[in-house]
Order: C-alpha cells, then sequence, then structure tokens
C-alpha cells in the first residue's frame, strides 16, 4: 500500500505518494522541475543537476531524492532559477553548439532550457574542446561536440542481451561519448530512432532525414518547455 | 607612379578596397578592387553531414542566403540520386521556384528602392549625404514605402516555403519539408493591400517605367558611364528561356555569338577555371578554353538578358523586346543597363510567383525523392547577383568531404575591375586629388553590379568607403576615408 504524504512546494501544500521522485511527483501537480538526463521509468542518474531543488533548505536533485513526509520544497525561487540557468550556461560552454545549423534546432532541451531561462552571454568562459564526428556507423552520426553527458543513451538504449551500444571513454575533459562500432553495424532501426529521440540533445542523429520537420512544427517552435507540465496547473 | 586607393565601398554588401595606380604624368596605368576578407565556408563544412549544406552554408550571407540554400539543396539533389532540377516532385520543385523568386524579388527591390534609387531620384552627384536611402524616403515617401512593402512581401513568401525570413530549412535533400497551405496560398495571393500579388506586380512594373523614365532624360549619362564588351554567363532553360532556378549553362560573347553552348552543368568544371590573384581573397574565374584574358565573363541580370532568348511570362517579355531593341537584338554591354535588366526580372519574378500561387501543385503531399546515391553534386542556381555554383563530394559514411563555391559576386570579380578601370581612366587622368564626383563613379560602377564581397570571399561584414591616391615611391599622396 503507497502511503499518502503532505508536503510543500514554494509553500504551497499538495498530499502525495511516498517514495516518488520529486520531478515526477511535481509534474503531476502541474509543477515543472526541469530534467536533461532524467528519464521516466529509466534507472535515475542524477548527473545534469538541472532539477536541483531545496529540500527543507537543502540543494538536491530532484530526479534521485524520493518524496517523504514534510518535505518543504522550493522550486520556482530567484537564488535555484540562477543556479539552472548557470548550469545550462556551462553546459554550452563545455561543448560546442552552433544551433543554428543544427538540425536538433527546435527540438533540443538543452536549447529550451537556454529559452526558457533567458540564457543570454554564458558567465563561464568557452572551452572550445575539440571533439569530432563519429559518422562511422550506417544509422547514426554522434556527433560528440553537443553530448552534455546525460548518459540517457547509455541507460536506454541496449542490445538483445542487455548489451549498451554506448559508453564513456576517456576521464575528465577529455570523457566522451562512444557507440560501439561492432554493435552498431546492427543496430535496429527501431533501437536507431530511440537513441536519437532519447538524446536531449543533437548528439545522436539519424542518418540523411536532418530538416525534414519544417520550421512552425517543431517540439518547442510555440511553446517553451515546461508548458506542457504546467498547463496541468492553469 | 601615383597609386589611388578607395576602401572601403558604400551601399554594396561585404568589403573591399579600389587602388589606382598613375604614373608620374597622374595617368591611370591600373587598377584593382581588392577583397581583403576571407571567410572559409568551404574549409570549416568538411566533416559535416551532408544534409546540413544548405542550412549551414546560407549563413555565407544574410542578404541572398536562399540563393547558398537552395543552391547547395540542388547539389545534394543528385548526391542523394533524385536527379537535378526535374528530377524532383512537382511540389518539391515548385515550392522551391516560389521561395527563389520570393528571394529574387525581395533582393531586388531591395536594391532598385534602397542601394541604387538614391543615385537616380536625388541625383549621381547629390550631397552624400542625402543620396541615400534615408533621403529617398524624404522627398519620395510614396516610392520609398513601395521598396520597404516589396522586400517585405518577398520575404512572407519566403517565410511561408523556408520556414522563416533569414535563414530557413525549407529545401533539404530530395525535395523540400513543407508545402504551402491554403491559408498561406491566400495570404500571398489576396493580402490585403499592398501585400498580395495583384499589388507587387503592378509595383514591379512602376518601378521598371520608372527607371526607363530617368534613362530617357539621362540616355548620355547612363549609356556612356561605363561601356565595355565582355563575355556573359548564365543558366537557361533548355528552350532558351530565362530560368532563375534550373538550366543548362550558356555564355555568348560580346557579339552573341555561343561561346558555351547549353552544357550540362554537372560539368562545371570542365569549362571554368578559378585564377587566384596574390592581392585578392577573391578568385577570378575565366572559360578554359578562351584563356585568362579573354575567358572572363559577367554574370546577373545583364549577363541573363543577354544570354535568354525570350522570357517566359507575357509583360515581362513586351519589356525584354522593348530593352532588346535597344542593342538591335545584341548583347548589352552598358554597365548602367543592369539596373534596367534588374528591373525586368523583378516584374518576371512577379508574374512568375503569381503563377506559381495559382498553381493546386504546392498543396500536394508528395515532398522528397531519392534514388541510388552517389558521392558527388554539382548545384547551380542563378542568384539575384548572377550564377552560383555549389559543389560537394561526399565520403561513404556521409560527411562532407570537398566543397567548392563559386559565388555571383566571384564571377563578376574581372568585370568590376574592368569597370573600375574604365571609369577611373575617365575620370581620373591627370587627376592629383579625389573629388566627391569621381569617389561616387566609382562606387556606382561596382555597385551596378550589386556586389556581395562578404559572400564572394566567405566573409562577413559591411562595405563602407576608403580611397588612397599612393604616389610613385608609395608616399598618400591623397587619401578620403568615409
Ligand atoms: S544540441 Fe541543442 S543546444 Fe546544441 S547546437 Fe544543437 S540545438 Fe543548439
Ligand atoms: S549522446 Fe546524447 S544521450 Fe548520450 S550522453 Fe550524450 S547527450 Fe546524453
Amino acid at each position: 500500500m503507497s502511503e499518502i504524504v503532505k508536503f510543500t512546494i514554494d509553500g504551497k501544500e499538495y498530499e502525495g505518494v511516498k517514495g516518488q521522485l520529486l520531478v515526477e511527483v511535481a509534474a503531476e501537480k502541474g509543477i515543472y522541475i526541469p530534467v536533461l538526463c532524467h528519464w521516466k521509468g529509466v534507472k535515475p542518474a542524477g548527473s545534469c543537476r538541472i532539477c536541483s531543488v531545496k529540500v527543507n533548505g537543502r540543494f538536491m536533485a530532484g530526479c534521485t531524492t524520493p518524496l517523504e513526509a514534510d518535505m518543504k520544497i522550493e522550486n520556482d525561487t530567484p537564488e535555484i532559477l540562477d543556479i539552472r540557468k548557470a548550469i545550462v550556461e556551462m553546459l554550452f560552454v563545455e561543448g560546442n553548439h552552433f544551433c543554428p545549423s543544427c538540425e536538433k534546432s527546435g527540438n533540443c532541451d538543452l536549447q529550451a532550457l537556454g529559452y526558457r531561462y533567458q540564457m543570454m552571454v554564458p558567465r563561464f568562459p568557452y572551452e572550445f574542446e575539440r571533439r569530432d564526428i563519429d559518422a562511422s556507423s550506417p544509422k547514426l552520426i554522434i556527433e560528440k561536440n553537443r553530448c552534455i553527458f546525460c548518459k540517457r543513451c547509455v541507460r536506454m538504449i541496449k542490445d538483445e542481451q542487455g548489451k549498451s551500444y554506448f559508453a564513456f571513454k576517456g576521464r575528465g575533459k577529455h570523457l566522451q561519448i562512444s557507440l560501439d562500432k561492432k554493435l552498431a553495424v546492427t543496430m535496429s532501426e527501431e533501437n536507431a530512432h530511440k537513441a536519437m529521440d532519447a538524446c536531449p540533445v543533437g548528439c545522436i542523429l539519424r542518418k540523411e532525414v536532418g530538416f525534414a520537420v519544417p520550421i512552425g512544427k517543431r517540439k518547442y517552435d510555440h511553446v517553451s518547455i515546461g508548458t506542457d507540465i504546467e498547463k496541468l496547473n492553469k | 607612379m601615383q597609386k589611388v586607393t578607395i576602401e572601403p565601398v558604400t551601399r554594396v554588401e561585404g568589403h573591399g578596397k579600389v587602388t589606382i595606380q598613375l604614373d608620374d604624368n597622374m595617368n591611370v596605368t591600373q587598377t584593382r578592387l581588392h577583397v581583403v576578407e576571407f571567410r572559409g565556408f568551404e574549409r570549416f563544412v568538411q566533416g559535416r553531414p551532408y544534409w546540413e549544406a544548405p542550412v549551414l552554408v546560407q549563413r555565407l550571407c544574410g542578404i541572398c542566403p536562399v540563393s547558398h540554400h537552395l543552391a547547395a539543396a540542388k547539389a545534394l539533389d543528385v548526391i542523394v540520386g533524385a536527379g537535378t532540377g526535374h528530377g524532383l516532385t512537382a511540389t518539391g520543385e515548385k515550392m522551391r521556384r516560389l521561395m527563389h523568386y520570393g528571394q529574387m524579388f525581395q533582393s531586388h527591390a531591395l536594391h532598385f528602392f534602397h542601394l541604387s534609387s538614391p543615385d537616380f531620384l536625388l541625383g549621381y552627384d547629390a550631397d552624400p549625404a542625402i543620396r541615400n536611402v534615408i533621403g529617398v524616403a524624404l522627398n519620395f515617401p510614396d516610392l520609398a514605402v513601395q521598396g520597404v512593402m516589396m522586400r517585405k512581401y518577398g520575404q512572407e513568401i519566403i517565410e511561408r516555403t523556408a520556414g522563416k525570413k533569414v535563414h530557413g530549412t525549407g529545401a533539404i535533400p530530395g525535395g523540400i519539408n513543407k508545402n504551402l497551405s491554403i491559408e498561406e496560398r491566400d495570404y500571398l495571393l489576396h493580402g490585403a493591400d499592398p501585400l498580395n500579388i495583384k499589388k507587387m506586380v503592378e509595383w514591379a512594373d512602376s518601378a521598371l517605367q520608372f527607371f526607363k523614365g530617368y534613362y530617357m532624360k539621362n540616355r548620355d549619362f547612363v549609356d556612356n558611364f561605363a561601356y565595355f564588351p565582355s563575355n556573359h554567363l548564365s543558366l537557361v532553360r533548355k528552350d532558351g528561356a530565362l530560368d532563375l532556378y534550373h538550366g543548362v549553362l550558356r555564355a555568348v560573347d560580346t557579339d552573341g555569338n555561343r561561346i558555351l553552348n547549353d552544357v550540362d552543368y554537372q560539368e562545371y568544371n570542365k569549362y571554368i577555371e578559378e585564377e587566384v590573384r596574390s592581392w585578392s581573397y577573391m578568385k577570378f574565374p575565366y572559360l578554359k578554353h578562351l584563356g585568362k584574358e579573354k575567358g572572363w565573363y559577367r554574370v546577373g541580370p545583364l549577363a541573363r538578358l543577354n544570354t535568354c532568348d525570350f522570357i517566359p511570362s507575357p509583360m515581362a517579355q513586351k519589356e525584354f523586346e522593348i530593352y532588346k531593341a535597344h542593342t538591335n537584338g545584341k548583347p548589352n554591354n552598358y554597365c548602367l543597363h543592369t539596373h534596367w535588366a534588374r528591373l525586368i526580372e523583378l516584374l518576371h519574378s512577379a508574374e512568375v510567383i503569381q503563377d506559381l500561387l495559382n498553381d493546386p501543385d504546392l498543396q500536394k503531399n508528395d515532398l522528397v525523392v531519392k534514388g541510388t546515391k552517389g558521392n558527388e553534386g554539382v548545384g547551380l542556381i542563378e542568384a539575384p547577383r548572377g550564377t552560383l555554383f555549389h559543389h560537394y563530394r561526399i565520403n561513404k559514411d556521409d560527411q562532407i568531404e570537398m566543397a567548392n563555391l563559386i559565388v555571383s559576386t566571384t564571377n563578376n570579380n574581372e568585370p568590376m575591375n574592368q569597370s573600375v578601370n574604365f571609369v577611373a581612366k575617365k575620370m581620373m587622368n591627370g587627376q592629383k586629388e579625389i573629388t566627391e564626383p569621381m569617389k561616387n563613379a566609382v562606387e556606382i560602377a561596382i555597385r551596378a553590379y550589386d556586389p556581395c564581397l562578404s559572400c564572394a570571399t566567405h566573409a562577413l561584414g559591411k562595405m563602407p568607403l576608403d580611397i588612397k591616391l599612393v604616389g610613385a615611391n608609395g608616399e598618400v599622396i591623397d587619401h578620403y576615408k568615409s
């Protein structure tokens, strides 16, 4: 039996199922806590920290923290919003993002968060890290310049034996996402599709279909990210 | 020896400077239009996935990005096995045509109303402080409004075909990513005045009649301003009609003899070579079989109306006949007649847009075709400023491994140098200082080509003006800077 507990978000009282992840509880109440690495149903990684909230005065990742009774959650405060904006800026300066010619533009969660938090110029210096493109597999292009290391692909895209197609290589500054060359050869259409959809940015791309969706019909052309959740509250 | 340098040139897109070399008697011995910026798009598309090219490379230019967008897409059509030009679905080809003629319309309108009309309306010798688009707006408010609205109309077309007014994504390899909805069509056909096609045809015609009126009064000046013989090159439709989107390559010499006879542009490098000269980042293309000295050619409105046999729309064809009669059917080599030719094309574009908007193919859903994939393709288009070449080769992983772009202004490099030379000789022989009329004359000669120098070197920037007069031993005798 699930236990119902009381909690507050930004001072407003709610009830929810104990143990449920904060990002998901909030979403049910029509409150948007942004996520990049999180994917419902997949083991949380807590790696991007864009979902940072304050719980009883302490910073926690909303995607890894289960709900408990009497939690006082802060979400929509100037302090938290600025931290999220800073994280978005960090992700931008760490990779090489040239949105104008990126086919994920308009469908990209990172770009959409940049708009949502009104990022103009990042407060951090650009890294200009040199990363290459891996175009050697038949169905996918891996544009490593755009990877934000959310690990969704590693966690989600597996073959029948449960082996991951994707893995991280290198360490620290030189960490890179890589696609297993041998496995990639036999990757199914379905998995290729899933991989591209799982990637929140324009790093994993299906070959030869770029720009097929016209401007105006892309995910974030008319609504900003999070509005689908927030409209439950209206 | 003396040297005059003019840099950068105003009301021209991009950045360049002019040097005029004088001998000890102050006679012009040599002129050079230097283009000193370098951008290197050909290099940085290498390694990119090929389908990115139409979106990426169009960023060469904010004035006619659609031309780059479409030329790249046409080259990629060949690579994805959709053939050239007519290989696409009717909707694919016609949507792209609509985008292109919309762009032609807005670019030609911009050039006429904003860039060259100040010279016609206010006089070539008027004070530069008023001889600009603001001066036009103050003195001829109705015309200024027309210019703004015609440009806007063209951009509305671009937005509905490419998705955005500037730097859209409409053309994709093998076709287009959207059709034209009934609402979009009706907006363009029957929008509230003046933003509807009927008004646009009317205004395009009145701009042309205005120019002809000006010409009748200033015939001597216009005819004698910069006249020099040259070859002319453009695409023409297979039957010889003016076609700005697709065709075969044709070139004629100054007497109208065919020197390139309707060849397939996939093989352009069999016919065209590009020369590099140390003093400019802009290359000098020429027809191989005629050599560097004799093989250079002009492109753009003047060239197009010299190569084509007729214009496939009634109002423009009538005007074409009047225009051709002026040179007894022979090629027109009067530099300033480019403005006349441009306005005939403006009218033609409006007529083509009107036909396309009434074509039900634009509402169909069959948007993309693909066939047997190849690894190399060439796409040509008649951009507002002239023939534009895009050539790509890809590797087995779908990455671009080679790109070559010959943009309109590069094709016009030698002609612009020739025009400057002509004008400089006429105006500057025996002069010790740069006067306002001299400076203007050089600018006007360059501006007739509507050059986009940033594109031509794949460089970024705007083009103001600076003139230097340098003595025999390299000393600066006079220096003008705007
Ligand atoms: S992945 Fe997103 S943020 Fe990065 S370039 Fe593409 S659209 Fe921009
Ligand atoms: S490739 Fe995409 S899904 Fe995978 S870690 Fe990078 S950003 Fe995340």
